[in-house]
């Protein structure tokens, strides 16, 4: 299927809910979203992967960019994934050391909050 | 030993249908389904790859898809003809095999060293995402990425970067115990 986007405020934190194929045709408007947050002054994310079926190093690199543009302003964004599939790609590119990956949303705000 | 090609354009929205009919075919071949995303994906990497490419240097040139069940008797694909590189895999039957060709002119990525996984710098400094894509690069970043998660996940994988072109060949070991339900699944 093709790429559905969503997004909402929770606990001070702003959750992306990303469904669908991230890939080189659909990754450029997750890009576009991540971009607009941030310059709308969110710069605590949490994108929940949990319906996404397909990720490919596109999709990485525009995680990756979010991750720069919200640390450019001292944020975060953490990622809420459980499913394998998904999650071998990060093992093979070593992003797992440089996500915070977690089971769901309020584990990944909890931990944010935490720290 | 069965051959199903696909040419496509130089278009983001077409590395999904390559995608798609990769993973088809593999499951026809026999793919064990555990290996299924791996084939998946790493078409999708490499057609991602090949796209990029030519959209900078050849977005009128089509990137060419060879979809190969070598299964057969030993020494078929090579009595057949010469559209399984026997390099490869050595000429041995029972593998299913991906080549993609693209027309982009390439070099020997990082001085013809071995991929390695993608090396990880907290600091994200090496980084160069939301910039221009680099010629052969995918969406920003580094071509190498994508070519290192190729490298990741296919069984074998050979990688070919000429002045005209780049064939990416990659393959996976057929099993063909219980594949004719899931062929049947694939419709």
């Amino acid at each position: 299927m093709d790429l559905k986007l969503d997004h909402h405020t929770q606990d001070d934190t702003e959750i992306v809910i990303v469904e669908g194929e991230i890939d080189v045709y659909t990754a450029p408007r997750l890009r576009e979203l991540l971009i607009d947050l941030v310059n709308k002054g969110n710069f605590h994310l949490v994108v929940n992967m949990e319906k996404v079926e397909f990720l490919d190093s596109t999709g990485l690199g525009v995680l990756v960019g979010g991750l720069k543009r919200v640390r450019a302003h001292d944020g975060t964004l953490d990622l809420v994934c459980t499913q394998e599939r998904i999650l071998k790609i990060f093992r093979i590119t070593g992003l797992t050391k440089v996500f915070g990956i977690y089971e769901s949303v309020q584990e990944a705000i909890d931990k944010r909050k935490s720290k | 030993m069965a051959i199903v090609q696909l040419t496509i354009s130089a278009l983001p929205a077409h590395v999904r249908t390559a995608r798609l009919m990769a993973t088809a075919v593999a499951r026809r071949a026999g793919i064990a389904e555990s290996a299924l995303d791996e084939v998946r994906l790493a078409v999708g990497e490499a057609c991602s790859r090949a796209v990029e490419a030519h959209r900078v240097y050849c977005p009128e040139q089509p990137i060419q898809l060879k979809l190969i069940d070598s299964a057969g008797p030993p020494g078929a694909s090579s009595a057949r003809g010469r559209t399984v590189p026997s390099r490869v895999n050595g000429g041995d039957p029972g593998r299913f095999q991906v080549v993609i060709s693209d027309r982009a002119p390439a070099k020997e990525p990082s001085d013809g060293a071995p991929f390695e996984p993608f090396p990880v710098d907290p600091d994200l400094a090496h980084l160069e995402m939301g910039s221009i894509t680099p010629p052969g690069g995918v969406s920003g970043m580094s071509p190498d990425v994508g070519l290192a998660v190729i490298v990741g996940l296919a069984d074998e994988v050979n990688i070919e970067p000429k002045t005209d072109g780049t064939v990416v060949t990659m393959s996976w070991p057929l099993n063909r115990g219980g594949s004719d339900d899931e062929a049947a699944a694939a419709g």
